[in-house]
């Protein structure tokens, strides 16, 4: 007992150093202001909060929300019929499949953003054979769009919404399936009351996965949006790194990660909600 | 299922993967495109790579990473391990608790993380430099270190270690001789897994770097603000081959330590 704390002590005291202490900081200077140079001054004041609920941030955070929740419902559309197609395919082809979805996971998402520049730009591969094939006569302007931003958050969050899908799908009582056809059920109709319902834990964790990860992701608006487009997180790292304005990017931090919360929180009511639902009609 | 799946979605599922790799797939192959500008293959040519080995900041960068990743990369595995031995003699409660904080870093935004990191430092009155970027890898990585180490432990019960102490071993005996040589396949590829993340890190590295610890990521960033660039190709295709080498290396070893039992997926 005694060796098993002086293990723990040395990861403690690292984790509360380094990750609650400074969360706690910036909970803390979200509630302060700043002089003139940028320089924090210690005396409450809710100006980081005020400054937020001007149009232009308002704007910028609505934007964000709508960017986030349409980025998670087009990955989880594109996602379930593969992971499906994966956790019914033969043992060989799962592995592989589970394999290749596994290994974007590990590809810097820089790169993978990177990737859509080399594709999109104006002298890029795709207007390249477009022009090729004669299906335009000049190149079309997509890089810098509000489209190539949702393309490149969907392409770099798909993964994270098979995976789990997969996982659930796995980890399905298969003989429910059997039950069902030999109760004269329709293949819709089984995927529809029992698929469904069956792998909405799978669908909840990638939901949350893909809504929290675009919506704190600036890279991709800052590479393929240009500076046209921004996000929430583009303003938090910019009064952070450049403005120098923190307690606003403090409350900022605050505000977004209370607002994922707040959706994570209605998601999995909904979620369960509708599960009920479900058990009380059977 | 025995059902067979429908050709719709074998397709569906073909385009899917297609949609993933083509774009990657296309960085590798412009790596070797001799033109600098124009979208049309030219022709194939090393020179990319060449001049990167010749590029003064890419070496710099380079050499930062891997001090970064080597020195994080220890120390994480140190902080994880331990975590994930002494956790196992926690009672029921200490560990829910500890559980919950040693997923904290794996949950929390990269952004945050990075922010409050720098938060820290600026009024803690630390320059930001190499150290910060170190201190801010080990953060995220013990976390992933101590899930896959645990992940290992639970796989063995703890009679061999009892037998080894009724049979008169010390503590140290037992960890040296029998828990250590179980878990090993765990704690290579947990170091395997943090060197590669503290390798691609960007979002937290971006906050806490100086301009003197300008890692690889950091500098791939600045040169994608900039506009596309053949080395940048080539710098990226190869730290998409390093990464996934080490994954698969790490995944092969948690197999091969595992016996049958195969973990489909590894912890992320």
């Amino acid at each position: 007992m005694r060796k098993s704390r002086f293990l723990l002590t040395p990861v403690l005291l690292w984790l509360c150093l380094f990750l609650i202490v400074p969360m706690l900081i910036v909970v803390g200077i979200s509630f302060l202001s700043r002089d003139a140079l940028g320089n924090i001054v210690f005396s409450f004041s809710l100006e980081g909060y005020k400054t937020f609920f001007d149009p232009l941030y308002l704007g910028i955070y609505w934007d964000t929300l709508v960017l986030s929740l349409l980025t998670t419902v087009i990955c989880l559309l594109v996602s379930y019929p593969l992971a499906y197609y994966i956790a019914g395919a033969s043992p060989r082809i799962q592995t592989w499949g589970l394999i290749l979805i596994t290994v974007p996971f590990w590809i810097n998402f820089l790169i993978r953003t990177y990737a859509w520049v080399l594709l999109l730009r104006t002298q890029g591969v795709v207007n390249s054979l477009l022009l090729w094939m004669g299906w335009i006569d000049e190149p079309i302007q997509m890089l810098y769009t509000y489209g190539a931003v949702l393309l490149g958050m969907v392409y770099n969050f798909i993964p994270f919404m098979v995976l789990p899908i997969y996982v659930a799908l796995e980890q399905m009582d298969k003989r429910l399936l059997d039950a069902a056809s030999d109760l004269g059920a329709s293949r819709w109709k089984a995927f529809r009351h029992i698929t469904l319902p069956q792998s909405k834990s799978g669908i909840m964790t990638g939901a949350v996965l893909v809504y929290v990860s675009t919506s704190g992701m600036f890279v991709v608006t800052d590479i393929l949006g240009g500076a046209k487009s921004s996000m929430i997180s583009n303003i938090i790292q910019q009064q952070f790194l450049g403005a120098r304005n923190w307690p606003f990017g403090a409350a900022l931090s605050v505000i977004f990660v209370a607002t994922s919360l707040v959706l994570i929180l209605l998601f999995n009511r909904a979620m369960q909600a509708r599960h009920q639902r479900v058990g009380e009609g059977r | 299922m025995k059902k067979k799946n429908h050709p719709l979605l074998g397709i569906h599922s073909f385009l899917m993967m297609a949609f993933i790799y083509v774009p990657i797939i296309m960085i590798i192959i412009y790596s070797f495109n001799d033109t600098r500008l124009s979208g049309n293959w030219e022709g194939f040519t090393l020179d990319w790579y060449a001049s990167l080995f010749e590029n003064r900041h890419v070496m710099e960068a380079l050499m930062n990473s891997l001090t970064v990743a080597v020195i994080s990369t220890i120390v994480s595995t140190l902080l994880g391990t331990a975590a994930a031995l002494s956790l196992r003699n926690l009672g029921r409660k200490g560990r829910t608790g500890m559980n919950g904080l040693l997923y904290l870093p794996v949950i929390i935004p990269d952004i945050i993380m990075g922010l409050s990191l720098l938060v820290l430092f600026s009024q803690l009155n630390i320059p930001l430099g190499k150290t910060t970027v170190i201190i801010a890898h080990i953060t995220f990585s013990l976390s992933y270190v101590y899930v896959v180490v645990t992940a290992r432990l639970s796989g063995m019960g703890k009679q061999l270690g009892e037998a080894a102490q009724d049979l008169g071993a010390t503590p140290w005996q037992t960890f040296r001789y029998v828990t250590l040589p179980q878990i090993a396949p765990g704690i290579i590829s947990g170091a395997l897994i943090a060197f590669t993340l503290s390798l691609d890190d960007f979002m937290v590295s971006f906050f806490v770097a100086g301009p003197s610890s300008t890692t690889l990521p950091i500098y791939i960033y600045a040169q994608v603000k900039r506009g596309i660039s053949p080395e940048i190709n080539a710098l990226c295709t190869l730290l998409i081959l390093v990464s996934i080498t080490l994954i698969l290396l790490a995944q092969y070893i948690l197999n091969r330590g595992n016996g049958q039992k195969k973990h489909k997926t590894l912890p992320i």
